[in-house]
This record gives C-alpha cells, structure tokens and sequence, in this order.
C-alpha cells in the first residue's frame, strides 16, 4: 500500500522550525538538549572548581560567592534532569524511534507534538532568561523545599525563584504533551502483525516512561500551584506560621520525584537492551520476563519515595515502611541487569563505541545501584543523607543514564539519523576518556561523603569541622578529573560535527539489526516506509541456524 | 492486528443511547436531595447526602454519559490504577501532614492553629 | 481549520479498537485525574485535621455552588445530546448542542464571578489563609479547565457545523464530562460538608 504523502517541497522556516515531522522534532529535542548540556557541564566545571580551588577565581566565570554557589548547583541539577537527560533519552529518542520501530509514518498527532517541543522550548528559554533578570537564578536547590523557595528574603533570588517554577512547570506540559502521544501511538499505529511483545524493548521502556512521568507529576503540579501563590500571593501554603507544613512540599515533592528517576532511566535501559541484542548478535534474553519486570519497577517506584526524607522529620514508623520498599525495589533492577548479562553469555560480541558505552552503563549504573542500598537503610541514611555520599551515589546512576546510554544511543543511531557513520577511533578514545575520568570524579567523592563533607556548602572555610584539609587532595582530584572528562567531549563533538559531512556513507542497515527502523534508507525520508511494513516475527530473531544471515529482519515474511 | 479506521467509522461509536433527558432528571434530583440533607444537622446524614450522593452522581455521569462501561476495559483500570495512587499518596502524606504528633514528634504550630479556632464558635450557615 | 487531507496513517490505525482521537482523550483525563486527585488529596488531609476550618466554610454560597452545579450538569447533557447527534451524522445539531454546552460554561465562570466578588468584599481572599487558600487555588484551576474546554468546545463546533471531523464532538464532550465530575466532589467538599 503506497504512502508517499504528496507535498510540495517546504521553505527552511516550515521544514526545520515548523515541521510536524517526528524525526525533525526529534533532532530540536536532541540538539536543544545538548546544547542544555553543555550549560550544565559549564555549571558543574564553575563549581568543582570553587570545591577544588576554594575561593580562587574560577578561569571563565569570575569569584564564586555563597549566592552564585547556590545558583549554579541549582541549576546544574536542574537543567541535567529537566532539561537534558528527558529531552533527549525520551523526547529525541522516543520521537525518532516510535513511528520508525513499529513501522508507520509518523505520531498519531503531529501537530500535538510540534506543540510539545515549542512549550519545551519557551520553558529552556524561560529557565535561561532567569540567569539574567535582578538576583539572578533560582538558588534554592533543584528540590526548591521552602521556606527557602517560598521567601525570597531567604534564598535572595525571588525572580529567579518564580521563573524556575514556571520553566519547571511548562517543562512537564511538554512532556504530558509529548509522552500522551507517544503512548496512544504505539498503543495503536503499529504495523500490522506486530503485537505486543514483539514491540522493540526501547519502545516499550518509552512508552512505560511516559506513563510513569504522567501518573506522578499531577500531585507535583498541584504543589507547584502552591508554591507559586506562597511565592507571589502571599499564601501560606507551606507555612507553619500560616498553618502551613514546608513537610507538605516535600511529599509532593518526591512523590514526583523518585519515579521521575526511573522515568530516565527506563528508556536508558531500553537503548541499552537494543544494543545489547544486535552487538551479541543475540536474542534479548527473557523478553518477557524484562518487561514483567520493567512495569514492576514502575509500579514500586510510586512507594518508596519518602527515603529522600528519612531525617526531615517524618514520622518514624514511615520511615520504617520506606526503608523496606526502597530496598526491595533494588530487586527487580538487579534482575533487569542480570537478564542483560544473560543476554551478552555466549553471544557473538562486537565492541563498537555504541557496545562499549552500553557495556559501561551496566557496569557504572550497578555501582550506582549497590550505593543506593547504604541510603535506603533509614539507619544509616541518617549519617549519609546530604553529604557527598549521596551525591556520588546519584552520579553513578545519573551519569550513565543522562550520559553513557546517550552516547550509546547517538553512536548506534546516528547512521540512520543522519546517513553517515561516526569515526570508530575518536569514538573509543571519547569513550575510554569519558569513564575513566568519571570513576575518579566520584570515587574520591563517596569516600569524602562517608568522611563526613556536606553538600550544598559553597566552601568549608568557614566551618572548621568540616575544612578538613586532609581530604582537600580527594576533593581536587574529583575537579581535575571532571576538568579531564570534559576535555574529552570536544573530540565527541568533533566528531560528531566532521562526520554529518564527512563520514562514511551509510546504508539502510550497517549494523545488521533486525528491528525496523533498520529496513528504511539513512536518513529516512519523509513518511517513512515507501511501503508500509507488515511484521512476521519478533524484535531480536538473531543467530537462527539453517538462514543465511545471522538476523532475521521483522519485516521478512518467510 | 491493526484495523484501518478511517475517520467516517470513527464518527460512529456504536454505544446504546439511553434516555439522556431521564439521566439528566436523576442527577438534579439527587443534588436537591444533597443541599436538603446537608441542612439537617445530623453528622451521618450529612455525610452521606454531600459524599455518597457525590459517589452516585459522579458513576452516573461516567456510565451513562462518558460510557465508561461499554468501553474497552483498558480505560476503567487505567484510571482505577490512577486513583489508586491517589491512596498510595494520601496513605504516605496523611501521617505527617493531616496528624498533628506523632512518634517522639509533634506539630505545635498546627495544633495551636486547630486550638484557636475550635474556640471561636462557628456561626450558623447562611 | 480541518485537516483530514493531512491526516498520517499513524492516526488513523487502531490496534487497541479505540479510534486515536478517542484514547489520547482518555490519556488527557487520566492525567488530570492525578492533578485534581494530588490537589483533593492535600486538601482533604487538611480539612480532616483542622476542624476549624469549618467556620470558615460556612462562608461559601451554598446557594451559588448548588446553582452551579445544576448547570454543569445541564450542560453534560447537551455535551452527550451533541454526542448522540454526532453518531448521527448531524454535524450542524451537534454543533448547536455544544455551543449551549459552552454557554452553560461561561454561566458557570458568570456566577463563580459574582460569588467570589462578594467572598471578596467580605475580606476572604487567596491569602486569607487556611481554607481559603484551597477555596480559590481548587476552584480556580477547576475554572482554568471549565474556560480551556469551552474554547476547545467551541472550535470543535466549528468543524462540527460543516460535518467535519465529527469524532471529536464525544473527545470534547469526555473531556467536560471529566470537569462535571470534578465539580461534582467540589461541590460537597467546598460547600456542603460540615
């Protein structure tokens, strides 16, 4: 059945800033959210380097006092996870992927999510404008609790504060926006024969994020109202001396804020899953099973979210309830990995840059994962909580989803998305220059958080018990190693630039995949599929014996 | 299993159309009978008339006007599922929030603030 | 405004047996049920521990709220008589219904003006405090989503009335019967329970 949609050839302005075409709007997510990247790399580089070298000029941003501290540690966290690890892991990946993997020509709504990525980006301008208005940015955390967030009299940046709230906010209609589409549109667009296990895992990680995303966020919207009128109404929402429970925003908070955790790194592990299976040239062991698994995760995570509170003043006995479910939900990821590690036994393993980032992201994201078991136990959480501990255990899980699984994704996708093969070389050298840093980044981190170093505190000077200059030499040695790591990106972007012109020609199918997006030329063209694809059999039919090739793509009848 | 649906099907959606007149009827009696009961002092009645009556209202509207119940069954779980987190929510927040003390903690500002205004009498509803 | 031309074949598939329009309308009210649901929740657990709060909800208009609610539940009706005419194919009555739908909702923002004009002058506002504060911030979003679907209401209509794009009358009328039943919990929590 022939679907070239007729259309006359469209100017610049219609064709790269008012398209409807997901694969467009998949490259604004990708490139507004590197290039958000790279502000919140420069956020981190300014203050690791106040931590390293305290209360020296920091060579591009001038003296780091207390204010622009607390600003720039707020916006870093902020724009990582906001603005950075959702547009791309969900919004970039989701938007170029869905209709190509399951094998139609576009969302279900294409002008729904034309509208999603312009509310995204009104809410990144919006955030960035706050680092220029009277105070500056917002300097309240990236949980902005009150009474700091709610008085400007306290946290000095009553501007910044408001318009950090409304970026926030318009950020999650975007990703409503966005993420409603999604789901309606592998719930219902796929090609014909494709039912639901035969639904790539990338896919189905999205489409459970989206759900997770849109399920939590509603209490946190509702509190984010609140917060606004106790910023700008005189409310008196989160008040004590009004009636109010700063508590109150807490809850909301991370009722949100813990599945928002695994709302990044569901599709993460799905980008992971894809590569995985075609680098092992390996089925994807226990299909089933992962993703029985994976909606559990997504289940569990709306009940454990109250350990981010275990010393604010939470009755105890939840603590106790919290402490039990947080550990349990440690359960089904550690299987989630082992089933990966199933699937890597006896394949056939081919290490390109995307396999070796993929690789990393098990291997870091399961230190990640053990750290976090010191934390869910509310005992010993109470001498961990808000020191570097915490933030190193974080790190080890944000880090390789926010950025190894992108690598991973932008290495193995950028042939289809762009035509071209990236340079393999200055592939590995970014890769091996990325995690290794990292390890020393936050290494020395975890064991200056179990010594006792608080975060949050612009500089130990001040406080005697906490200077501590023996532990000085970890705390550069975290600075110069990010100072390394992030010398390394310029050969990522390097490459990435040379090769969109210079690269190597790709086919439809350089690395013998069998999932559909495979079975299009590189790029694809508008509508996709020349001919709409039927689909006979599963996503990862690898090493059949008896065919020819080792894959057997899903649209092949016999 | 894909079925093309194009969009004069769609236009159709082949639910049975009750008497939506009759329905309509039900629901402002039920609201009368809500404002009365709520006037008659007694606590248990009160609560029924403004609550229970909101319960049978709110189904009416979803089974008889949004057809809920002929619907696929992905839809009523889907939102069960969502008001189920509603609980999980109230479950996990009510302890600190909606108590005022607790174990080896307690609320003095809340309760001061319950305290004051318990001692002014409430006036009588217009 | 109608783009049927355009339409990707993606829109017009259905695996799940729900028409698109139809399921990413449910997908829309399931999201709103977590934030009318987070905002009730956190309103409920504060009324149940400040019983006090009752002295100040003897303020509400009772009157006005009940009024109001008899007209969000007329309109519903003429949302699914519209519906009903839709499955018809009478786009022109379909879209007569759903403008006396949106009439229904400008008379409800009308009388939730003039009620709040007078809580107004008697001192109660935003900031007043306590449940006050729930009073406005639960009502007001409720009436953000009353205008936003009136608006979307009336653009549907407009389609309607050439016969285009039919099946978005019942998407539109879901989504008001949604705001009906939002209203139908205000109703008793904001003015008739003591």
């Amino acid at each position: 059945m022939s679907t070239q949609v007729q259309h006359a050839e469209p100017g610049v302005f219609k064709k790269y800033f008012w398209s409807t075409d997901h694969k467009i709007i998949a490259m604004q997510y990708l490139f507004t959210g590197m290039a958000m990247g790279l502000i919140g790399g420069y956020l981190a580089y300014v203050f690791r380097m106040q931590l390293g070298f305290p209360n020296q000029s920091v060579p591009g941003f001038g003296i780091v006092t207390p204010g622009k501290y607390n600003a720039v540690v707020t916006m870093h966290g902020s724009i990582m996870i906001f603005w950075v690890a959702m547009p791309v892991l969900i919004a970039a990946f989701g938007n170029f992927l869905i209709p190509l993997m399951i094998g139609c020509d576009d969302m279900a709504f294409p002008r729904i999510n034309r509208l999603s990525y312009q509310v995204f980006l009104l809410s990144a301008l919006l955030l960035l404008s706050s680092f220029l208005v009277k105070g500056g940015a917002f300097g309240g955390a990236w949980t902005s609790y009150p009474p700091l967030s709610a008085n400007g009299a306290y946290n000095l940046t009553p501007i910044g504060a408001t318009l950090w709230l409304l970026a926030v906010a318009l950020e999650f209609v975007a990703f409503l926006l966005g993420g409603i589409n999604f789901t309606v549109t592998v719930m219902n667009s796929r090609a014909p024969g494709m039912k639901m296990f035969d639904i790539p895992f990338v896919i189905w990680m999205i489409v459970l994020a989206s759900v997770v995303f849109m399920a939590s966020v509603g209490p946190l919207i509702a509190g984010a109202v609140m917060l606004l009128f106790d910023q700008t109404m005189s409310t008196g929402f989160y008040d004590p001396n009004r009636g109010g429970d700063p508590l109150l925003w807490q809850h909301l908070f991370w009722f949100f804020g813990h599945p928002e955790v695994y709302v990044v790194l569901l599709p993460a592990m799905g980008i992971v899953a894809e590569i995985i299976a075609v680098f092992a040239r390996k089925k994807l062991f226990g299909y089933k099973t992962i993703l029985y698994t994976a909606w559990s995760v997504g289940v569990l995570s709306f009940v454990v979210w109250a350990h981010h509170q275990f010393v604010a003043g939470i009755d105890p006995r939840m603590a106790n309830i919290f402490s039990i479910t947080t550990l349990l939900i440690s359960i089904p990821i550690a299987e989630m990995v082992f089933l990966y590690i199933a699937t890597l036994y006896g394949g056939s393993i081919r290490l390109t840059t995307a396999m070796l980032f993929a690789l990393a992201f098990v291997a870091e994201f399961m230190i990640g994962g053990v750290t976090g078991i010191f934390l869910g136990a509310s005992g010993v959480d109470i001498y961990l909580h808000d020191t570097y501990f915490v933030i190193a255990h974080f790190h080890y899980t944000f880090v390789p989803i926010a950025i190894i699984s992108v690598f991973a994704g932008i290495y193995f996708w950028f042939p289809k998305m762009f035509g071209r093969m990236m340079n393999e070389t200055l592939g590995k050298i970014h890769f091996w220059g990325t995690v290794i840093p990292f390890n020393f980044i936050f290494i020395p981190l975890f064991m200056t958080g179990a010594a006792g170093d608080q975060r949050r505190v612009y500089s130990y000077a001040q406080f005697a018990e906490q200077a501590r200059p023996a532990l000085q030499h970890l705390r550069t040695t975290a600075t110069v190693s990010l100072l390394v790591m992030l010398a390394f990106q310029f050969v990522f972007i390097f490459n990435f630039i040379w090769s969109l012109r210079n690269g190597k020609r790709a086919g439809a199918n350089p690395w013998r995949s069998t999932t559909l997006e495979w079975t299009v030329p590189s790029p694809p063209p508008h509508g996709n599929f020349a001919e709409l694809p039927t689909v006979y059999r599963g996503p990862y039919e690898y090493g059949w014996p008896g065919r020819a090739d080792d894959y057997w793509p899903q649209d092949v009848p016999d | 299993m894909t079925t093309e649906v194009h969009n004069e099907v769609q236009t159709e959606s082949h639910v049975h159309h009750p008497n939506y007149v009759k329905i309509w009827a039900i629901l402002v009696a039920l609201l009368v009978v809500s404002v009365v009961g709520s006037m008659s002092g007694v606590r248990v009645v009160i609560l029924i008339a403004a609550f229970g009556v909101a319960l049978v209202k709110a189904f009416l509207v979803a089974k008889n006007f949004m057809h809920i119940t002929v619907e696929k069954r992905f839809i009523p779980y889907l939102f069960l599922i969502c008001l189920a987190f509603m609980v999980i929510l109230f479950a996990g927040v009510a302890p600190d929030v909606m108590k005022h003390e607790g174990l080896r903690w307690s609320n003095d500002a809340a309760k001061h603030a319950v305290q004051t205004g318990m001692q002014a009498a409430p006036p009588k509803h217009e | 405004m109608s783009t049927a031309a355009a339409k990707p074949i993606s829109n017009t598939r259905s695996d799940t047996g729900i028409p698109t329009a139809k399921l990413i309308t449910w997908w829309v009210i399931a999201s709103e049920i977590v934030v009318f649901g987070g905002l009730l929740v956190v309103y409920i657990m504060h009324r149940l521990g400040h019983p006090e709060w009752a002295a100040s909800a003897a303020h509400t208009n009772t009157w006005a709220g009940a009024f109001n609610t008899f007209v969000l539940l007329t309109s519903s009706l003429c949302a699914v008589l519209a519906h009903q005419a839709a499955d018809a194919h009478d786009g022109p009555r379909a879209a007569k219904l759903l403008r006396f739908t949106a009439l229904g909702g400008l008379i409800f923002l009308v009388v939730k003006g003039l009620e709040w004009t007078a809580d107004i002058r008697e001192g109660f506002v935003l900031s007043s405090g306590g449940f006050w504060s729930f009073y406005y911030t639960l009502a007001g979003l409720h009436g953000l989503h009353v205008l936003a679907g009136m608006i979307i209401m009336l653009i549907v209509a407009a389609d309607a009335a050439k016969n285009q794009e039919l099946q978005r009358v019942e998407c539109i009328g879901l989504y008001w019967h949604f705001v009906d039943i939002v209203w139908i919990f205000l109703f008793p929590l904001l003015y008739i329970a003591r």
